[in-house]
């Protein structure tokens, strides 16, 4: 199989992008100066501000406290372990969704994503309860309040990235090769290490790096599910900052946190860039129908541990918004239109907050799109240092602390024409930061999956670079651009963190009507809660079957 | 070296960024005591009649902030300035953001710092002196600033809260002992001091019964009985408390929860579902500040004004489930049947809180987490 690995891999050229000055320097500048204000700026604010102050704890401390090197200690290892468990339990998943075509694709494809929309209160709640239906709380095997039951949330939660990200990756691979080498007697494991592995090697660096920063960067699920013995760097920071306000001391952590993540970022893309370009191009394949009753059970088996995970919180969160007193039926769903109900809470009908949701949503989604897209451009054609700082640069909002990032928003865009603190726009920039990093790590890998013969070929029967731009590239840019909307959509929709912290006018999204529905005692509150999450579920749901739908169709083929 | 201009131009940027924010505005008196005498010079008393139509003030607040559809609106009718709203997390972040943005403030008034978060903010300087003439209705005990940064606003009370079902009659527990009494083994609830307002009320609440010296033995004493930690009141209530289907019968809450539970039950209940335990009740008293560094400080004395009118006093009970601070406040009936307020609810000194609240949440983790 050497042979066929080395002529998978070309080390091309830099490939040729649109050839139009403003479209280049637009690729560069956008994204540069999106990063450098809402992002550089205020975290070094904040950071300059922190250090300058007197705290509980100076920098030795985290080599030498014995507290502080435990939370070091335990972010790390919980990261890269749960990382590890949800490559473990996405691949399967991802491989039979790019492979197979069945009944109710679609369906599984967008459940997925789901819990990675919500906001960790309630699938974390959800859970919780499942922890105690099952009468894991207490005796011989113990779920609560567990770094155990941290790892399981974090599978839970980032499963949907492995098997999008990935799967979106193994859709567009050549499947004649794995064919093949199975004719020729290769077993199944055989064709999946050396063939597949290889060949999938960047979506699952791009994808495990992204899960990664988000257990590193782990919070609510910590609160949540660890209990009150669990502490991580981010919330340890938020403690720190918000609770204690001592600056100094979160603002330490907050360089401590951002070095990591800069190194392991750096690692990632430098592995990324190691395993050079792999042309899988040669033809996308279509998904095959299930034809055997075995093949049928091999893609059941491989899909069951992922849809089982996220599919049982999800049922006990529906379960939940249909209790009523004495029994079950729609009323919480009823009591979300008026205004009657939840005024003194809320101030609006709840039901507001969806529409205040999908606008805010569709602006971060928008900004994501428009940076994140032009970056992913800048980071393929581009200049190679240009590349590699936005390649790094804007992956590092999704591993640094909200906390830090919130608080450095209030003290950096404090002037004009910056005072940008309690305006609406914040929110969907704040939401953006996390969006842009998805973009480019999908839309990166797709373009530079692209086969320069391809372009050549183009380019020698007469295309001029702007056609074989728009005819080579952008498709499988856009594809892969309208699989990042969908993520972006439903992050920006579920987005909790950055919302609840800033202050903002009032117009509650659903994660924080949620909230403050749950920060009051009463049944008829809690139901209305679940009710909402099980729309804001729904919403995810609905908008990714709608953006799949009307992806463009890749036009590669040789 | 061509090819690494861009990466010099980035990080020159960077370099300047850092080097502007250096120059920035921290004026916070740093070291200043909770109750010296502010530097600041007061806003006088009479200036809220001179704000100007027009004017557009933010109020900023927790996340508990409610009042009925239209009484900020009132406001709005009778002086010409328009109030926009801010809500932040909760009281803690609240205060945070107040701090480091202490000067130059998001907005002009700050609605619902309490008592045991009070003195943070006083240290930092983040309110203006002044003395509302409204303030005549208030009683002189809950006027802890004696240079009036802070007007009060409402009362309330964190008291450990059980759910009347789970025991037979004259069966509940009834004081801080029993807590500890191996018939409520396992069945408590509260939260974590350091990331709950409630759970921080609760510790304050046997700091102030046991003293210094004792307070630890009592809490080695829960522990060993089995009381749970949640991390939030969230948590605590609505997950592991009876009254969200767990399966914990007594709980760190408020006092107004009986009523809360029956108001938001839609007409359901007549009579609460769950009772309070008196002895553990814990004194919040909650503020309005002008922030300093507010454009508009005569408009935000007025909206201070406004706060301490009846208008928003009498609409408080029933949005916010505490009591009015101003005598003149009349509390529905709705809300007085089921909520009032304790007789003798423990308290300690802001300043003292402030100035142990990391030495003791650290000692209580030592105990309580073991």
């Amino acid at each position: 199989m050497g042979k066929g690995r080395a002529a998978l891999t070309t080390r091309g050229n830099v490939p040729r992008g649109p050839q139009s000055r403003v479209a280049r320097l637009a690729m560069v500048a956008v994204p540069l100066c999106f990063f450098a204000i809402f992002f550089a700026y205020p975290v070094a604010t904040i950071l300059d501000r922190g250090l300058g102050r007197r705290g509980r704890h100076n920098i030795a401390d985290l080599f030498t406290d014995g507290q502080l090197r435990s939370v070091l200690w335990f972010t790390l290892w919980q990261a890269v372990v749960s990382t590890l468990l949800t490559l473990a339990v996405g691949l399967p998943a991802a491989r039979a969704l790019a492979r197979y075509r069945f009944t109710g694709k679609a369906i599984v494809r967008a459940l997925v994503v789901v819990p990675f929309a919500l906001p960790t209160v309630v699938i974390g709640g959800a859970i919780n309860a499942l922890i105690d239906r099952f009468g894991l709380d207490d005796g011989p095997v113990r779920l609560y309040h567990t770094t155990w039951a941290i790892l399981l949330a974090h599978v839970i939660f980032n499963v949907a990235v492995i098997v999008r990200v990935v799967g979106g990756y193994w859709a567009l691979l050549d499947d004649r090769v794995d064919e093949s080498a199975q004719m020729l007697g290769a077993s199944r494991w055989r064709v999946f290490v050396e063939i597949d592995l290889p060949r999938l090697r960047p979506a699952i660096t791009a994808a495990c790096a992204i899960v990664f920063l988000f257990c590193f960067t782990s919070f609510g699920v910590i609160l949540l599910l660890g209990g009150p013995r669990q502490a991580t760097i981010e919330s340890e920071i938020w403690r720190y900052a918000v609770q204690r306000t001592d600056f100094h001391t979160a603002a330490l952590l907050s360089a401590f946190q951002l070095g990591a993540v800069i190194a392991m970022v750096a690692a990632a893309t430098l592995l990324e860039r190691r395993i050079g370009r792999l042309t899988g191009h040669g033809r996308v394949a279509a998904p095959r129908r299930l034809s055997t009753s075995r093949e049928r059970a091999r893609a059941a088996a491989s899909l069951a541990p992922t849809v089982v995970l996220v599919a049982l919180p999800l049922a006990s969160l529906v379960e939940r918004s249909l209790v009523v007193r004495g029994g079950h039926g729609f009323d919480n769903y009823r009591a979300l239109g008026s205004r009657q109900r939840a005024s003194s809470t809320l101030l609006v009908p709840p039901i507001e907050a969806v529409r205040n949701s999908l606008l805010t949503a569709t602006v971060a989604t928008l900004i994501g799109l428009v940076v994140g897209g032009l970056a992913a451009g800048a980071i393929v054609y581009g200049r190679r240092a240009v590349a590699r700082v936005l390649d790094i640069g804007l992956m590092l909002p999704l591993g640094t602390s909200a906390v830090t990032l919130g608080f450095g928003f209030l003290i950096a865009l404090d002037e004009p024409p910056l005072d940008l603190r309690t305006s609406w726009i914040l929110i969907p920039l704040a939401q953006a930061l996390v969006a842009i990093p998805f973009v480019v790590r999908i839309v990166v890998p797709a373009l530079r999956s692209i086969d320069d013969r391809l372009r050549d070929a183009a380019t020698v029967l007469g295309a001029s670079p702007q056609r074989v731009w728009r005819h080579v590239d952008w498709p499988v840019a856009a594809r892969a651009a309208s699989a990042a909307a969908a993520f972006a959509f439903a992050i920006s929709l579920g987005e909790f963190g950055a919302t609840s912290f800033l202050a903002r006018p009032d117009a509650p999204t659903i994660p924080i009507a949620m909230f403050r529905l749950l920060s009051q005692p009463g049944a008829a509150l809690r139901g209305m809660a679940m009710a909402l999450a099980v729309i804001l579920g729904a919403l995810v749901m609905l908008a990714t079957l709608v953006v799949e739908r009307f992806r463009p169709r890749s036009s590669v083929s040789l | 070296m061509m090819v690494r201009r861009p990466l010099v131009a980035f990080l020159a940027t960077c370099f300047v960024a850092l080097a502007l924010t250096a120059c920035g505005d921290d004026s916070s008196s740093a070291g200043a005591k909770c109750f010296d005498k502010p530097t600041t010079p007061a806003i006088a008393s009479d200036v809220a009649k001179t704000a100007t139509k027009g004017t557009s003030i933010t109020l900023v607040t927790h996340d508990s902030f409610a009042l009925s559809d239209g009484t900020l609106e009132k406001f709005t009718a009778q002086t010409g300035i328009e109030v926009k709203l801010l809500k932040s997390d909760d009281a803690g972040a609240m205060v945070s953001q107040a701090v480091i943005t202490t000067g130059k403030p998001t907005a002009d008034v700050m609605f619902g710092i309490d008592n045991t978060f009070l003195c943070k903010a006083l240290e930092a300087n983040v309110f203006q002196s002044y003395e509302s003439p409204a303030l005549a209705n208030v009683a002189k005990d809950l006027q802890l600033d004696p240079y009036h940064r802070v007007t009060p606003m409402d009362i309330g009370d964190v008291c450990v809260n059980y759910w009347k079902d789970s025991f037979a009659s004259g069966k509940a527990p009834a004081s801080f002992d029993d807590l500890t009494k191996p018939e409520f083994k396992n069945q408590f609830v509260t939260e974590h001091p350091d990331t709950s307002s409630p759970g921080f009320a609760f510790l304050l609440a046997t700091i102030a019964k046991y003293g210094d010296k004792g307070w630890e033995s009592y809490w080695r004493k829960l522990r060993d009985n089995g009381v749970a930690i949640a991390n939030g009141w969230t948590e605590a209530y609505s997950e592991q408390f009876k009254s969200g289907g767990g399966d914990k019968s007594i709980v760190t809450s408020y006092a107004s929860s009986p009523a809360a539970e029956v108001v938001f039950s839609e007409g359901k209940l007549t009579e609460p579902p769950t009772g309070l335990i008196n002895e553990t009740c814990f004194r919040q008293i909650e503020f309005a500040g002008v922030l300093r560094g507010s454009a508009h400080p005569e408009a935000a004395a007025a909206l201070v004004d406004f706060l301490l009118s009846d208008t928003v006093q009498s609409d408080i009970p029933l949005n916010m489930f505490v009591f009015p601070a101003s005598k003149t406040a009349a509390v529905p009936a709705e809300f007085s049947k089921h909520a009032k307020l304790v007789d003798k609810p423990l308290t300690l000194d802001p300043a003292t809180i402030e100035a142990n609240r990391i030495d003791w949440t650290e000692r209580w983790a030592k105990v309580a987490l073991r």
